[in-house]
């Protein structure tokens, strides 16, 4: 398990990165998922080689919830 | 302001111009005033509603955009066309002042932690070039200006400079540094120029694991986040069906009165429904407690040990190292006739072959080279002391047992500490006092303690009863346990986690090196003097940067106010947003009151969890 911390540009509500947490935790790829709302970050745990695999779920869940926020490298 | 924001501002200007226009012409028809109205409506709202039709699609009914058009339109559909105006007005720049101070206060806990160095100049061949810290392999030479901040830590080759550490200890007495010390990233070289041997990576460097430290404990949520976000998940669905039941039953129930005015109601209802005002001020709270506290030189790993630190109710010390200095020193010479100096020079001659920490004390504070041809003879008794020839004299340095051996006459000193008899040709000719100095910060450190309710200070120490019976005393500790194993420690912190009240915490405080198994015991384990020391990071809860146990204190004040701050957030924010829904029920408020208590009291909550950030020194 490796950890990963990416920045989540445009996210501008409180409530909407609870919800996005609670939506990121139901993917079995990744563990340990954290969205801090005032630094503005994402970090979760998952194995090296479905890194991009993960991400690609993350960001359709992103799509979902909240369109509007964009995953950016840190 | 980017141009997001922007838009935004003028926007919403130019809806509030046409309202009014829409008010202050004379229209001959209401149709051509709604018609404006529909348009500054439109302006405005345009966004929200497209968002709320994109979320409908996606199954989300409840969010906040969806609620804001469903209350406007609602208030079309009545006829209230100026309230479903000012409602959308309002809410965008409610929203606006939202995002604005949430920029405001990320930006200014940022700038808390300016501590990153942007760029180092290292040595590639001959050439000196500025490449981004995470480029930089180990056991490379950086160049720091004077000015500049040093960007990984490393050991001086060349150079020597006054350090200040502020930005790490919080402390902003400089340090002096020379060639072979070793220095930490996030220091700022103030005088000469240095240039250092890298001997950590950047991510391992102390500037990132602070800055990793800091950043992540807003992951560790507190009890009281977790409330509100529980509470979040549960608000708006009861109030939105409390407005659906609002809508419907009292015109069907109730004669005399009309659908309207209880869709009216209604609506007001669905823009109170957002709980967005307690979800963003209490993390914001925490964040800034903890960002405060790092500011003068505290971490603290996560809001959840923030919130305990506010109860603390009983503090248990290491002594070695966290009260005392930690170095053993000589206090005291008593005499008997000869002059002091020349006690300490025989004492110092005699134990000069021994690396014991006596010795060492001595050899400091005799200060002059040792004249070793004056030493003939020297045999180390075991467990006693030294029996040596000096200058033709025959010299007996040690303890008591030592001085009945060799039957000489002795009084026994009423000095606490270590003493150190020293006896010349058999004859008792001085006493030395060696003992460890307890810190000037710990009286005050104490003191503060007391100042903040904290009901019982204890100290837990491997030393002997003698040496702590009067540490505890002169600081004035409620208890002390004197000569414990390691083992034994932990059985008294039980013992002490068995005293405190149901909510209350125990604090262990140690140097985070030793005490590793009694730091994970208690509620929180604070290390002292952590600058540098991974191992103390590693395994505490909190980390007192510098050595000074009323750091503690001041970690327990800016805990108490945070917590201050938070409840007075949940409080208000809770309190306005029902008054206003009882009040909306009653058809006592307006729409405007509701959308006080939404975007509003968001505003205030934001402001209030800001002024945590003001702290700068707690007196």
């Amino acid at each position: 398990m490796k950890q990963y911390q990416f920045k989540l540009m445009n996210l501008d509500c409180a409530n909407c990165a609870n919800k996005l947490e609670r939506a990121l935790e139901k993917i079995e790829l990744i563990e340990k998922v954290k969205i801090s709302f005032i630094t503005q970050k994402l970090t979760f745990e998952c194995q090296e080689k479905e890194k991009e695999k993960a991400l690609e779920t993350i960001r359709k869940i992103i799509k979902k919830e909240e369109p509007d926020i964009k995953l950016e490298e840190d | 302001m980017n141009r997001k924001k922007r838009k935004q501002v003028i926007k919403i200007i130019l809806s509030m111009i046409i309202s009014l226009l829409a008010f202050l012409i004379k229209f001959e028809s209401e149709k051509m005033k709604n018609g404006l109205l529909i348009i500054a409506y439109v302006i405005v709202g345009r966004d929200i509603v497209l968002k709320a039709l994109r979320n409908i699609f996606k199954g989300k009914v409840l969010d906040e955009n969806f609620l804001m058009t469903v209350a406007t339109l609602g208030a079309f559909g009545i006829g209230e066309f100026p309230e479903a105006v000012a409602v959308m007005i309002f809410y965008q720049m409610g929203e606006f002042f939202q995002s604005y101070a949430v920029d405001k206060s990320r930006k200014s806990i940022s700038n808390l932690m300016e501590i990153r160095p942007d760029y180092a100049n290292v040595y590639r061949g001959e050439e000196i070039v500025k490449v981004d810290p995470n480029d930089i392999n180990m056991d490379e030479i950086i160049v720091v200006k004077a000015g500049e901040k040093i960007p990984l830590d490393g050991v001086i080759i060349e150079g020597k400079s006054m350090l200040d550490t502020k930005a790490l200890t919080g402390e902003s007495i400089p340090r002096k540094v020379t060639v072979k010390d070793n220095v930490l990233s996030g220091c700022i070289n103030q005088t000469g120029l240095l240039k250092i041997k890298v001997t950590k990576e950047f991510e391992e460097s102390t500037v990132s694991k602070i800055l990793d430290l800091v950043e992540n404990a807003s992951n560790r949520k507190a009890v009281a986040e977790n409330f509100i976000s529980k509470f979040a998940r549960i608000y708006t669905p009861i109030v939105v069906i409390i407005a659906l039941v609002l809508a419907i039953l009292p015109p069907l129930i109730l004669k005399e009165t009309t659908f309207n005015t209880w869709c009216y109601r209604a609506l007001s209802f669905l823009v109170v429904s957002c709980p967005c005002a307690l979800v963003i001020s209490i993390p914001l709270s925490f964040f800034g407690g903890i960002g405060a506290a790092s500011k003068i030189g505290i971490l603290i790993k996560g809001s959840n040990y923030l919130e305990a630190l506010a109860k603390t109710e009983i503090i248990a010390c290491d002594k070695t190292g966290t009260l005392t200095e930690g170095i053993f020193k000589v206090q005291k010479i008593e005499t008997f006739g000869l002059n002091k100096n020349e006690i300490l020079k025989m004492a110092t001659l005699a134990e000069s072959f021994s690396n014991h920490p006596i010795s060492l004390s001595l050899k400091e504070a005799y200060g002059k080279k040792i004249n070793e041809k004056l030493i003939t003879i020297t045999q180390e008794i075991s467990g006693k002391g030294v029996l040596a020839t000096i200058d033709g004299k025959q010299v007996l340095v040690g303890n008591e047992k030592l001085m009945k051996e060799s039957k000489i006459k002795f009084t026994k000193s009423k000095e606490e500490g270590t003493l150190v008899y020293v006896a010349i040709n058999k004859e008792l000719a001085g006493i030395i006092v060696i003992s460890d100095k307890i810190k000037e910060d710990a009286y005050e450190a104490i003191k503060q303690f007391k100042r903040n309710h904290v009901k019982k200070v204890v100290m837990l120490t491997g030393d002997h009863e003698q040496v702590s019976a009067q540490v505890a005393k002169s600081l004035h500790l409620d208890d002390y346990y004197a000569e414990l194993l390691p083992q034994e420690k932990c059985e008294q912190v039980e013992k002490l986690m068995t005293e405190k009240s149901k909510n209350g915490k125990v604090i262990f405080v140690g140097d985070g090196i030793n005490d590793a198994p009694v730091l994970a015991l208690t509620d929180i384990g604070i290390s002292m003097g952590g600058l540098g020391s991974d191992a103390a990071i590693e395994a505490s809860d909190v980390v007192i940067m510098t050595d000074e146990p009323s750091k503690i204190a001041h970690a327990i004040q800016i805990s108490r106010k945070t917590m201050r701050i938070v409840r007075q957030n949940i409080f208000f924010a809770i309190t306005i947003k029902i008054g206003v829904l009882v009040l909306s029920a009653l058809g006592l408020a307006s729409m405007w009151a509701s959308v006080f208590a939404d975007v509003g009291v968001s505003i205030l909550a934001i402001l209030n969890a800001l002024r945590l950030l003001k702290i700068k020194k707690i007196s």
